[in-house]
């Protein structure tokens, strides 16, 4: 799967980098470095975190079918908690 | 009449756009998801599919990403005829065709040109074909560095200290490469944010490791007898023996195949007014091309209406959907290009953004955080007005200050500053260089006023 940031969106609020972690990483204390391509296996935790980008930073593609609206509802919830940190 | 063209041109119509990279792309998705049914053509002359390029200084060198792999992804179906890996030639405005290097040629009812901009080379050809010596720009320009950088050179040399020749020797630091950087101005980044801002990205570089050498200039570049680089000479005499060397040097626009088309086109970019059409070379707005992108000048009602060009990835978005609305919409519902110049950069671990103009600065006020600590906000001011702000890690007040340029909020800046330094209390001078003698390639240009190409001396408006 494809995938880009915006990083002039990106507050650098490391939801992404928590989700996913193999897909994205916080460089530093706010910057965010990612791979523009993701294996097939990182489908769901790849969703989970554009779903969960406070400012809906990420676009991806081929992730049809995987974000559908109940995983929106956990990816809130797992979005208050990783800000709750 | 004009409605019935429009209506033919939504639904039959043929559009070409010239270069395939991110404008290119979101331009011909914007075009789909605004309706428009007809032929759409994606003329390239990379062999690949539009790939995006920030993540080639930053993730690719960090060795997280694939130089291969980071196309873009589509958010639209776009069902386009793709000519990749050949280049446009020529335009015929008369007779709507644009010509490529193949002989083949393409007719077109309305274009889109979008063919950005190419790291300038080293001045000195032969010098330039030295093994060893990279330029950044392209997939496999960061193949090629990658490789290199991945083998272990005992030295790197950057010619140049903008954002991407720091990006390098940020990634370098963090291999443990050996790196010098070589700069003609008195610190890094100093064409693009000043000089109070680019003292603290020298500290920067230099607390990481990086052998910094500024007021100097690259005389030339040593080879060894079967034709590898070996070694850098200085205009301070001194001899610096690398054998990677990346030229990054700014960049030039691709522009000369739309020599003697008749387009106001030339070395400073395709003038186009704010609705994205360009500029014949006598000023005089053409209804049927459209410009968008790093080759793109376009005024901006925020800055006084001077003609910007910007190198920044938010600007090919923004106005390649602009552009493509455009295309396809009647006068009264077009829009204009007013979007706020929005610039980010990450190197040694520190994220560094920009909004406005900061060029445009005569004096510069930290607001927040301390330059000593290398977390601030800076805010510059031109004549009373905000005109740009710069954060080192402190992304999330971009925002309040983009509100502020917008409205034409008042400079020095009036609102108690969240955290008192010493430092914060009142404007220094922005300390930008003299604007004739351009350092390597601020990422916003100022152009002047003249939709024309026919100046090419630079005169800044601030003077
Ligand atoms: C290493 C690197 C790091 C960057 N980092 C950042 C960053 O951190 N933040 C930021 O805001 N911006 C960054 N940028 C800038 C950003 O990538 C550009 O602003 C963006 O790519 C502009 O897109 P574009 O489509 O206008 O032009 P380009 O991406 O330059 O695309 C133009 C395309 O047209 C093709 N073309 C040219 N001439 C012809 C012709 N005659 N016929 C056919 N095709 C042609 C070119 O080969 C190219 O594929 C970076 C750029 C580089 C190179
Ligand atoms: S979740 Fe969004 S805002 Fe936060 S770091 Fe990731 S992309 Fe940036």
């Amino acid at each position: 799967m494809r995938l880009v940031v915006d990083l002039n969106k990106c507050q650098g609020y490391a939801q992404c980098a928590f989700l996913a972690p193999d897909v994205f990483a916080m460089h530093g204390e706010e910057s965010l470095i990612y791979n523009p391509r993701a294996d097939e296996e990182q489908r769901e935790r790849l969703a989970r975190a554009v779903a969960a980008c406070p400012v809906q930073a990420i676009t991806a593609d081929g992730l049809d079918g995987a974000a559908d609206p109940a995983d929106g509802a956990a990816d809130g919830a797992s979005r208050e908690a990783s800000d709750g940190r | 009449m004009a409605a019935d063209y429009l209506e033919w041109l939504r639904r039959e119509g043929r559009i070409v756009i010239v270069g395939a990279s991110l404008a290119g792309l979101r331009a011909a998705e914007t075009l789909r998801a605004e309706g428009f049914a007809g032929e759409l053509t994606l003329i390239g002359d990379e062999p690949y599919e539009p790939y995006d390029r920030p993540p080639l200084s930053k993730s690719v060198l960090l060795g997280m990403a694939s130089p291969h792999h980071t196309e873009l992804p589509h958010r639209w179906e776009i069902d386009a005829k793709w000519r990749l890996g050949v280049a446009a030639s020529g335009l015929d405005l008369t007779a709507k065709r644009v010509r490529l290097a193949d002989g083949d040629e393409v007719e077109y009812d309305r274009l889109l040109i979008a063919t950005g901009v190419r790291a300038r080379p080293w001045p000195k050809e032969d010098e330039a074909r030295l093994d060893g010596v990279c330029l950044l720009r392209t997939r496999e320009d960061a193949a090629d560095l990658y490789r290199r950088l991945k083998a272990g050179p005992r030295r790197v040399f950057v010619i140049g200290a903008g954002f991407a020749g720091s990006e390098v020797a940020s990634a370098c630091r963090e291999m443990g490469i050996p790196v010098t950087v070589a700069e003609r101005a008195g610190a890094p980044l100093v064409g693009a944010l000043g000089g109070v801002v680019g003292a603290v990205a020298a500290d920067l570089a230099t607390e990481n490791g990086v052998d910094l050498r500024t007021h100097v200039t690259v005389t030339s570049l040593e080879g060894d007898p079967v034709g590898r680089v070996r070694a850098v000479h200085l205009s301070d005499e001194s001899v610096v023996e690398a054998d990677v060397v990346v030229v990054s040097l700014g960049s030039l626009r691709n522009t000369d195949w739309l020599a003697g088309s008749g387009l106001g086109a030339g070395p400073r970019g395709i003038a186009c007014d704010a609705g994205c059409r360009a500029f014949d070379f006598r000023g005089i707005v053409t209804d049927d091309v459209f410009v968008a992108g790093d080759v793109a000048r376009s005024p901006h009602a925020l800055f006084g209406y001077q003609f910007l060009s910007l190198e920044h990835w938010g600007n090919a978005v923004a106005q390649a959907e602009t552009a493509a609305h455009n295309m396809i919409c009647h006068g009264a519902d077009r829009r204009p290009h007013l979007w706020m110049p929005a610039f980010w950069s990450s190197m040694f671990g520190v994220n560094i953004k920009s909004v406005g103009v900061p060029p445009m600065g005569e004096q510069l006020m930290i607001t927040q955080g301390s330059l000593a600590e290398r977390r601030f906000v800076g805010v510059y001011g031109y004549q009373g007005r905000i005109v740009a702000a710069v954060t080192f890690d402190n992304t999330r007040w971009l925002e309040f200050y983009q509100r502020q340029i917008e409205q034409g909020a008042p400079f020095p800046v009036e609102h108690p500053t969240v955290d008192r330094r010493p430092e914060g209390r009142q404007p220094v001078p922005a300390d930008f260089p003299d604007p004739s003698l351009p350092t390597h390639g601020p990422m916003v240009t100022l152009s002047g006023y003249s939709p024309a190409e026919q100046q090419l001396v630079f005169h800044p408006a601030r003077h």
